[in-house]
């Protein structure tokens, strides 16, 4: 299965996969729409800082995955793509799948509101614009 | 103390497209960028702006552009902005003033003044699509006689030549002026192309001793990272005497863009200004030039054609007979147009000549005096593009150097500012976290295409004059015309005018 | 023709070969025969009249070996004057270094269509042994610079022919009428060689008319060459001076360097001047590949692209040749002992109405045929 990788060695900590990945997820055409009701990132991707290492950490979307399995609502699922995927009408907001993955990868949306983590821009015809749209080829979308 | 200078840009930030993502202040090395978390505002230091449009391209949102500043001095056309900023900053400082890049200054561009020919009737165009359209090119001197063997084989005598698969290089810029991955891209790029790379006078970094096959090595006058494996490194040696942008003058590496790697490579000291004498010691004069060469011949086992780079000086055609008498194989001309990671201002500006007619001269001079084929000719100093390449090789050049399009293919926006090491792009820093913003991944591929896509142009507008080999081409100038040029221009160009 | 006349025919100066570029169009043919058989000069003006549209009457010529039997070891120096002035300085600069043993108008005939022709005279002479024994070049090549010095230095006088026992024969008009103006029934030899032109400028001068000739060798030329000023530019460094602007002129100056300075073998000056591709030269086999690799590097600025077909004549042989992509047509025949050349078919259809084999020379390729030893 292709999953979004992220070498560090080109990671420049400039962020902009964090927007790009918001902006995917909003299903706007104009990107600034996307940030209109106070949308921030994190969202599907993160990246972290440390002491001038950059790297961006999001879903493994792994074999086994430890959320689907926590999951009380049925809210996540395998998408045809192979992408864990949240059902935003089912999820409540517990919580349960971010306390078991054990990558950090999925994000709180609020109390009681849909959480949020990496769907392979579903939506955007599975194109990850967080690879799209990295200045240095930092993330790539491939087999393993 | 007054500061006198006011910005020469104006950051303009579109409120109501920024989403304050704050890739902007992540970015800008220079620190334009703010960030007031109190306020949840985003502002900019103009002053510090460089119009290298980092911010600009990264900005997710479209929401910036950087505009000239409109606030202006009493205008004067003898006493000019630029002319009067200089003066408050020598004033400010005591010190030479120091620039980057080709001149900006409008000195004629002769490539514009020449129009290239085509077929039409009497002659077939020939289309590189459908026909084979040669472009390989051989660099150095060339043997004139042939003796046969019993067997009906040839026997002539031998001298090392470079050989390109289309007659572009690019041009001399040391580790130290430029990155590591700046010299990585070009090196990648070059063994992808077919063509050299050239290491410039810093020496060669030991991770790119790999590219040996596609790479030319400079020796100048600071002799920096000069070794016996640096010679062998490479398939070429080039002396540099000179520079277009910097004529009569070294190499200038300001102290804050040696670190630790730059330092072993150049095996210098960290931190202390790497400035290359102006002239090289031991060359006071042609003779010595001789001695250089067989020297660097003999410690190559006269296996690799030496090329000698001088810059365009008002006496270049006797200054090229001189050396095409020395036992160079190659001699590069740089024009005054051509780049460089830091120059004085008023050097780079007003001393040289453009390298047009530079060329011109020097070929016609070679022919005259019976020794062209002595030495190939390499010209440099603003080619900026295909048809530039075609009419250098109709004046008389084997082939070109290209420095500054390179670097723009690699990202460089021309700000000018190389000599303050703080390139936000990853080009001409030697600070880490600048440098990985160039992924030589993304990097050589652009030069590949820059150099492709000017290769195949070129064989468009041979195909286009009748031309299907570029040998038939080259010193062809009966395929070039003057457009509002001078008789002298053109006598000096010798070329006809549009309508002749 | 005299001075009234003159300035009815007068060119215009301004657009003659020399101070203008002008290319053109051309018709050729070439038979040679390698049992050194006398072959008539007649058949080159009939295969030529075939061939009538691919000329505009503005040039016409033909080149034939062997013609001179009575004087096979002089110099025959066929010379255009403009005027006497121009004859008797050519003649006294001329006396002084050979011993002319023959001199004569060359006889021609009133033709219609055939105008403005110049003093049309021969020489028949030997370099005198004084001057031979004191001049630093050897004997070709003080002939060739004779020849260019007359060329350049004497106005009005012009030597468009300076072979041994070989001779050119040209002029303005189409190439049939010029044939039979200079009486070529009369002259028989082993290889004749012709050429029609079409130029694209309006005046014609004899002097510009093909075909072209320095010492022995003769060349006639149908093509426009984009390769020109590389070719003229590389020729000057070696002092040769291209002062008619033509194709003709500097192919003619290529070979002569290569075949005779440099000793060139003929088949590999044919792969100097239309060298095989890169992409073909690097699958043949190792010795080729670099010998040719090697020539191509040496002689690049020799190259010759753009459209040619070209015959050249020299002593004792005919050589055929097509730029390499073939842009212009070329045929190619044998009879017996006669090979045949010409732009079309018909042409040598016309003269050999049944050839024992036709072909069409692949481009780059040259047809090369002598004489057979015991024929020389």
């Amino acid at each position: 299965m292709k999953r979004v990788y992220v070498n560090e060695e080109w990671c420049l900590g400039c962020h902009l996969c964090e927007y790009w990945c918001v902006f995917s997820a909003s299903k706007e055409t104009h990107f600034p729409f996307a940030f209109d009701g106070g949308a921030k990132p994190p969202a599907g991707i993160r990246v972290e800082d440390y002491k001038g290492i950059n790297f961006a950490v999001n879903c493994r979307h792994c074999e086994d995955p430890l959320c689907l399995k926590g999951c009380i609502s049925g809210a996540l699922s395998r998408d045809e793509s192979g992408a864990v995927c949240v059902d935003k009408t089912k999820c409540v907001g517990c919580h349960t799948c971010i306390a078991m993955c054990p990558y950090g990868a999925i994000v709180s949306g609020g109390d009681n509101m849909p959480i949020k983590k990496c769907q392979l821009c579903a939506s955007r015809d599975h194109v990850p614009q967080c690879v799209a749209h990295c200045p240095n080829n930092a993330i790539v979308f491939e087999e393993e | 103390m007054i500061d006198y200078i006011q910005p020469d840009y104006e950051v303009v930030r579109n409120k109501d497209l920024c989403i304050k993502c704050k890739v902007c202040v992540r970015q800008c090395a220079n620190e334009v960028h703010q960030y007031d978390e109190k306020r949840d505002v985003l502002y900019a230091d103009n002053s510090k702006c460089v119009n290298c449009h980092r911010c600009v391209t990264l900005c997710p949102a479209k929401a910036l552009k950087i505009v000239k500043t409109d606030h202006c001095f009493k205008p004067s056309a003898n006493y000019t902005t630029e002319i009067i900023k200089d003066i408050y900053r020598q004033a400010d400082t005591g010190g030479v003033l120091l620039s980057s890049m080709g001149t900006p200054k409008d000195y004629p561009v002769y490539w514009d003044k020449m129009l290239i020919n085509a077929s039409q009737v009497t002659n077939p165009s020939i289309d590189p699509l459908r026909e084979p359209m040669e472009i390989k090119t051989f660099l150095g001197r060339k043997p004139e006689t042939v003796k046969y063997r019993e067997d009906g084989s040839i026997e002539v005598e031998k001298f090392p030549n470079l050989e390109l698969k289309t007659p572009i290089m690019f041009s001399a810029m040391s580790y130290g002026s430029i990155s590591k991955n700046a010299h990585l891209s070009l090196a990648r790029a070059a063994e992808q192309l077919g063509i050299f790379y050239n290491t410039g006078e810093g020496g060669l970094h030991e991770d790119l001793y790999k590219y040996s096959l596609n790479t030319i090595v400079q020796v100048a006058s600071g002799r920096f990272g000069v070794h016996e494996d640096y010679l062998n490194a490479g398939q070429a040696i080039e002396i540099k005497i000179g520079q277009g942008a910097k004529p009569g003058i070294g190499g200038h590496l300001p102290g804050k863009k040696i670190g630790p790697e730059v330092s072993r490579t150049r095996m210098i000291p960290m931190g202390t200004d790497a400035i290359s004498p102006a002239p090289h010691h031991d060359i006071y004069s042609i003779e010595d030039l001789r001695q250089l060469v067989f020297s660097l011949k003999e410690a190559t086992n006269y296996k690799k054609p030496i090329i000698v780079k001088i810059a365009a000086v008002h006496n270049i055609a006797a200054i090229a007979s001189g050396i095409a008498r020395s036992g160079a194989d190659i001699i590069a001309i740089d024009g005054i147009r051509g780049g460089t990671g830091a120059a004085p201002s008023r050097i780079r500006d007003n001393v040289g000549m453009p390298i047009e007619l530079a060329l011109a001269a020097v070929d016609t001079r070679l022919r005259d005096e019976g020794i062209r084929n002595n030495v190939g000719l390499v010209v440099a100093g603003s080619i900026r593009s295909s048809a530039d390449v075609v009419k250098a090789i109709a004046l008389g050049a084997d082939a070109v150097y290209i420095g500054t399009p390179a670097l723009l293919a690699l990202g460089c926006h021309l700000c000018r500012s190389c000599h303050a090491g703080k390139c936000n792009w990853g080009i001409a820093t030697q600070n880490p976290e600048l440098v990985r913003r160039l992924n030589p991944d993304i990097g050589y591929k652009r030069l590949v295409n820059l150099v492709n896509a000017w290769s195949h142009e070129i064989m468009e507008m041979m195909g286009g004059m009748g031309i299907n080999s570029i040998e038939a081409l080259r010193g062809n100038r009966l395929m070039l015309r003057g457009i509002g040029l001078s008789e002298k221009e053109l006598e000096i160009l010798g070329i006809k005018h549009a309508g002749e | 023709m005299d001075e009234i006349e003159r300035m009815v025919n007068e060119v215009d100066e301004k657009y003659r070969e020399g101070n203008v570029r002008i290319p053109s169009g051309c018709a050729i043919c070439g038979y040679f025969s390698k049992k050194g058989r006398a072959l008539p000069a007649i058949d080159a003006v009939d295969a030529m009249a075939y061939m009538h549209d691919r000329s505009n009457g503005l040039g016409g010529g033909f080149a034939g070996y062997g013609i001179y039997p009575d004087f096979p070891d002089h110099y025959a120096f066929h010379i255009f004057y403009d005027n006497e002035h121009a004859r008797e300085e050519t003649e006294s600069f001329l006396k002084i270094r050979f011993d002319i043993s023959n001199m004569e108008r060359i006889p021609t005939k009133k033709v219609y269509g055939i105008s403005g022709a110049p003093l049309i005279w021969r020489y028949f002479g030997r370099l005198e042994p004084e001057v031979k024994a004191h001049t630093e070049l050897d004997e070709e090549e003080y002939v060739c610079q004779t020849v260019i010095h007359i060329n350049t230095k004497i106005k009005g006088a012009y030597v468009f022919s300076s072979g041994k026992n070989m001779g050119v024969f040209k002029g303005v008009g189409f190439p049939e009428d010029v044939g039979e103006y200079y009486r070529l029934g009369d002259y028989k030899g082993y290889c004749w060689t012709a050429h029609g032109r079409y130029p694209t400028n309006t005046p014609g001068w004899w002097g510009g008319a093909h075909p072209f000739n320095i010492l022995n060798y003769t060349i006639v030329h149908n093509g426009e060459i984009s390769s020109y000023d590389a070719n003229r530019r590389f020729m000057e460094i070696y002092g040769y001076k291209c002062t008619l602007l033509t194709d003709t002129e500097v192919i003619t100056y290529i070979i002569d360097y290569l075949n005779r300075k440099r000793k060139l073998k003929l088949e590999d000056v044919a792969k100097v001047i239309a060298p095989p591709f890169w992409s073909q030269i690097e699958k043949m086999e190792e010795k080729e590949r670099e010998k040719l690799t090697t020539l191509r590097n040496m002689y690049a600025s020799l190259l010759i692209t753009g459209p040619f077909s070209i015959i050249l004549g020299y002593t004792g042989g005919m050589m055929a040749l097509n730029d390499r992509l073939k842009l212009r047509s070329m045929v190619a025949a044998e009879k017996d002992d006669v090979t045949y050349v010409a732009s079309e078919e018909c042409a040598i259809r016309s003269i050999c109405p049944n050839p024992d084999r036709t072909w069409s020379p692949a481009g780059g390729e040259p047809v090369i045929v002598e004489l057979e030893k015991e024929g020389r």
